[in-house]
């Protein structure tokens, strides 16, 4: 006779607002990781879109997605002939706030050369870029359906196809666009910021005709030179070493080639580990207040029972009889309680403004942390219940 | 062979100036199927001796033995206490104490299971004692919705599934009108001669003197006779 299903079965009721109460805990875990799985995936999705070996940047810098980086955009036809080198496109990223209706969407613009390297992998709806100019592939995130035609700059782009699951690392949907129009967002300054610099540059010059000499540096300021990109993305050819590819491309051209698990590496260690850590104390101190509040459930409970507990000591109950009713009860709550949290975060993960992703491993782990933490508060029960006097069951009082 | 044998009990709580002798040279014999009184005021020691006999609370120094076999000798317990009274002795309390969360079956099969009797055997068991008490019609329910006469012998069916040597009572009748509590001592009396198990009641309730075989009175933690016989049954 199990006497802990019968006890809940006889407080059914209240022992499943219990078990709710823990589970919306739990739930909250549960979306903390999935928080934070989330947040990696995110972050990693973009670098591992393009699908390039090598991301070569500039020198001394971390890559486009730590700080930023410039290098001439033509620096691909160097890095092509490379031995093991198979392919190299220029790639420029920019972080732009897209107006669509009444409401603005942040967006991470991608520029690559069209049918090369650094475009999406797959478009699901739509199709991809294909005339050259002022087309956009956008991620599905951003809500903007296809067709749209949408203000940037100067430009007005069309939105052509759609794409999946592809964000940046602060979790912004990404639009994919040609590398002339991405090159001409981020380094073509606005007509009236050129016409101001020129303005400066004579009242300069008419006030201090020495400086006509210098005037070539100051040119730099007046002109236009969108030539640039953020990053040269490379695919190796089947047999080559990246390791030594980057060796070479590093030694003789002074820019930094990082491969891609280093950049995921940058962007898992600088940009999101914060986050991480963060979400990572969270949990543990949701975890550590659950394990408290089982455990005042349990003991609570046992407290109840006490006279029943000292009636079974009497009846001749082993000790192994009454703990076992604690044990399963505190294990029970604890796992119906994973239940509810496990079925509340399946049922809303996907309406969480930031990706969450939940992992069937990740739920596994907590599924044994909780185990192993009704087992613990289940301790305070025990010792409570083993601690019962069995003439407390003798005194009168129907 | 004497169902109870236990002579010599004493008991003492506290020590020094604050030491309290709750027993003192208590002596009671019973035979199988006999049942017998535990009477006298208020602190006379009838609950202590009880709780002394099923080991609940062992005795300071004494002798028991039950159905023979030694159980307590000098100042030591000879058997552990939970597997003496589960399997040898069948107890009943003034409130009851039926599992409130087990059925009423359930609560009568118990002591069964917990001597390893599989679960449907002991339920077999205990629905036909049930009905032996006229009581298979409340087996499925929990104890709450029972009147108090109904789990007084609820009470008694779960004392007595497991056979035992002895059953000890503490004031069983207390909380029972006169006319519930003389079918209780009356179901007790039949299936402890039936079943010739000793029944010792502790009870100070006169109305009931007539129900037993013999009756033990108790003053100060001394018992003032040595059983003496109880003249007219009802």
């Amino acid at each position: 006779m199990n006497l802990a299903i019968r006890d809940v079965k006889y407080r059914l009721g209240r022992f499943i607002l219990t078990a709710i109460g823990v589970g919306l805990l739990l739930g909250t875990v549960m979306a903390m990781g999935g928080i934070y799985r989330g947040m990696v995936e995110d972050a990693l999705s973009i670098v591992r879109s393009p699908g390039a070996d090598l991301w070569v940047v500039q020198k001394d810098t971390n890559g486009p997605f730590a700080e930023n980086s410039r290098i001439p955009d033509d620096l691909y036809r160097i890095v092509r002939a490379v031995p093991g080198v198979r392919e190299a496109s220029p790639i420029a990223f920019q972080s732009v706030q897209l107006e669509y209706g009444s409401t603005s969407v942040r967006t991470q613009i991608i520029g690559y050369r069209l049918g090369n390297v650094g475009g999406p992998t797959a478009v699901s709806s739509g199709r991809p870029l294909a005339a050259g100019r002022y087309e956009m592939v956008l991620d599905r995130k951003a809500g903007i359906p296809l067709g749209e035609r949408l203000k940037l700059r100067r430009m007005i782009f069309t939105v052509v196809g759609l794409t999946e699951g592809i964000v940046s690392s602060s979790g912004d949907s990404t639009a994919y666009v040609s590398l002339q129009d991405a090159q001409e967002l981020q380094f073509l300054k606005a007509n009236e910021a050129v016409r101001n610099e020129r303005a400066r540059l004579q009242a300069d010059l008419r006030a201090q005709p020495e400086l006509a000499g210098v005037s070539s540096a100051a040119l730099a300021a007046v002109t236009q030179n969108t030539n640039l990109a953020n990053a040269i993305l490379v695919r190796l050819e089947p047999w080559a070493d990246a390791a030594q590819v980057a060796k070479r491309i590093e030694r003789w051209n002074h820019y930094r080639a990082m491969t891609t698990a280093e950049q995921e590496d940058v962007l898992a260690k600088n940009v999101i580990e914060r986050a991480r850590q963060q979400i990572l104390l969270f949990r543990i101190i949701l975890l550590a207040v659950s394990t408290v509040i089982i455990a005042l459930i349990i003991y609570t409970m046992t407290m109840e029972k006490s006279r029943d507990i000292a009636t079974l000591k009497i009846i001749g109950a082993p000790n192994f009889k009454i703990s076992g009713l604690i044990l399963q009860e505190s294990i029970s709550l604890g796992l119906l309680g994973y239940g509810f949290g496990a079925l509340l975060i399946n049922l809303t993960y996907e309406k969480f403004p930031r990706r969450v992703a939940i992992l069937a491993f990740d739920q596994l782990v907590l599924f044994a942390i909780v185990a192993f933490i009704c087992v613990l508060a289940s301790i305070v029960g025990i010792r409570r219940a083993l601690a019962i006097d069995p003439t407390t069951a003798m005194a009168g009082g129907a | 062979m004497l169902a109870v044998a236990a002579t010599k009990v004493n008991k003492i709580f506290g020590q020094g100036d604050s030491q309290v002798i709750a027993l003192k040279d208590a002596q009671i014999l019973v035979e199988p199927g006999e049942i017998v009184a535990l009477m006298g005021p208020s602190g006379s020691g009838k609950t202590t001796l009880l709780r002394a006999l099923s080991l609940i609370d062992p005795p300071t120094s004494g002798q028991i033995a039950i159905g023979g076999k030694n159980i307590f000798a000098g100042d030591r317990v000879l058997i552990d206490d939970r597997q003496l009274r589960r399997q040898r002795m069948g107890i009943i309390f003034q409130a009851y104490n039926l599992i409130p969360f087990l059925t009423t079956v359930e609560n009568v099969a118990l002591v069964l299971t917990l001597n390893g009797v599989s679960h449907h055997d002991a339920l077999a068991r205990a629905r036909a004692l049930l009905q032996r008490l006229d009581l298979s019609h409340r087996a499925d329910i929990y104890p709450a919705t029972l009147s108090g006469g109904e789990q007084q012998r609820v009470a008694v069916a779960r004392a007595v599934i497991n056979d035992p040597a002895v059953i000890l009572a503490d004031e069983p009748t207390a909380a029972l009108d006169t006319e519930r509590g003389k079918a209780v001592m009356e179901l007790l009396r039949n299936l402890g001669r039936n079943q010739h198990t000793a029944v010792i009641v502790v009870t100070h309730d006169e109305r009931m003197i007539a129900g037993f075989d013999r009756v033990y009175h108790m003053i100060d933690g001394r018992i003032t006779n040595h059983g003496s016989e109880v003249e007219e049954n009802d």
